[in-house]
């Protein structure tokens, strides 16, 4: 099975560890084997170990060490943010951070809103099996 | 990222005597965890060169040096002097990092795995920013590649935060990546 994302400078990778948790971040440089030179919009660039980045399939364009407006426009011309949240990793962290923050009353309404549907599905299941049966 | 070993600047001279009124100032850039030790070190070193102790000199300065771009990648130069079971040598060492604080410490926690050598066995003679043209070792050579490329091969998924952290799983870990 050969591998499929790289570190590489331009690489996109999740942080999922530490103080920045949840973010996505570019690698921007490789300092050795264990560390990247990584940045990201809203953040200071800075050193990050790769144990804590796990790297996701987008990469930009970027040369090595670009200043952060050119970053900036490297970011806007790959579209990483449509790509990221469009894609089925960056969906399921969306539902897991909306389901985080429902307060009782969204609760209430999502419980409403699955017996609405178990009952609709069961609606058309019981047309099918009268039809087959 | 908070540094173990900070780099201070350490000016101090001989006291002024009825023959020598205004006597020389010496300033060292050394190595220490804190200023306490910084200005140890810098009474050590100078005793070693002059003949000055901490009881007839004084101390005039002693600054914090904090790493002027702390967002580039720089390859530091190391030369070192180290007492090992048999004798003292030296060393020249290469690391690459973003700040020389933190080169520094690498030096000192690669000495000691090593080489078992302690912080106190260990003098800084000399650091240096090399260009990338100049350094000398392979293991920092290879990491100067505009278009660096390599996987990570061995992936282990570890609990975001140290209270998820478990000693027993119901099931053993996937590394691939």
């Amino acid at each position: 099975m050969p591998f499929k994302r790289y570190v590489e400078i331009g690489r996109i990778a999740l942080v999922n560890y530490g103080k920045d948790y949840g973010k996505l971040v570019v690698i921007v440089d490789v300092i050795d084997q264990n560390r990247a030179l990584v940045d990201a919009p809203d953040m200071v660039r800075g050193q990050m170990n790769f144990k804590r980045l796990t790297l996701t399939d987008i990469k930009i364009d970027i040369k090595r060490v670009p200043n952060k407006k050119t970053l900036i426009a490297a970011m806007e011309a790959a579209d990483v943010k449509n790509k990221w949240e469009n894609s089925s990793w960056g969906r399921k962290l969306i539902v897991q951070k909306k389901r985080a923050s429902l307060n009782d009353f969204d609760r209430f309404k999502v419980m409403l809103a699955k017996i609405k549907k178990a009952g609709v599905v069961r609606q058309e299941l019981a047309k099918l099996k009268k039809e087959t049966a | 990222m908070s540094y173990k070993y900070h780099q201070f600047q350490v000016v101090g001279r001989g006291l002024p005597t009825e023959s020598d009124e205004n006597p020389k100032i010496y300033r060292m850039k050394l190595w220490a965890t804190n200023e306490v030790r910084a200005k140890s070190k810098f009474w050590y070193y100078l005793r070693k060169l002059k003949k000055v102790k901490k009881s007839n000199g004084q101390m005039l300065a002693i600054n914090e040096i904090f790493e002027k771009n702390p967002t580039t990648i720089k390859n530091y130069g190391i030369w070192l002097r180290y007492q090992s079971r048999t004798g003292y040598h030296n060393m020249y060492k290469e690391y690459r990092d973003t700040t020389l604080n933190g080169a520094v410490e690498q030096m000192y926690t690669e000495m000691a795995s090593r080489h078992r050598v302690r912080h106190h066995c260990i003098q800084v003679i000399k650091t240096a920013t090399i260009p990338a043209k100049l350094c000398k070792r392979e293991s920092t050579k290879q990491f100067h590649n505009s278009k660096i490329k390599f996987p990570l091969v061995f992936k282990k998924v570890r609990p975001p935060t140290r209270k998820l952290k478990t000693t027993y799983k119901a099931s053993r870990p996937n590394l691939f990546v």
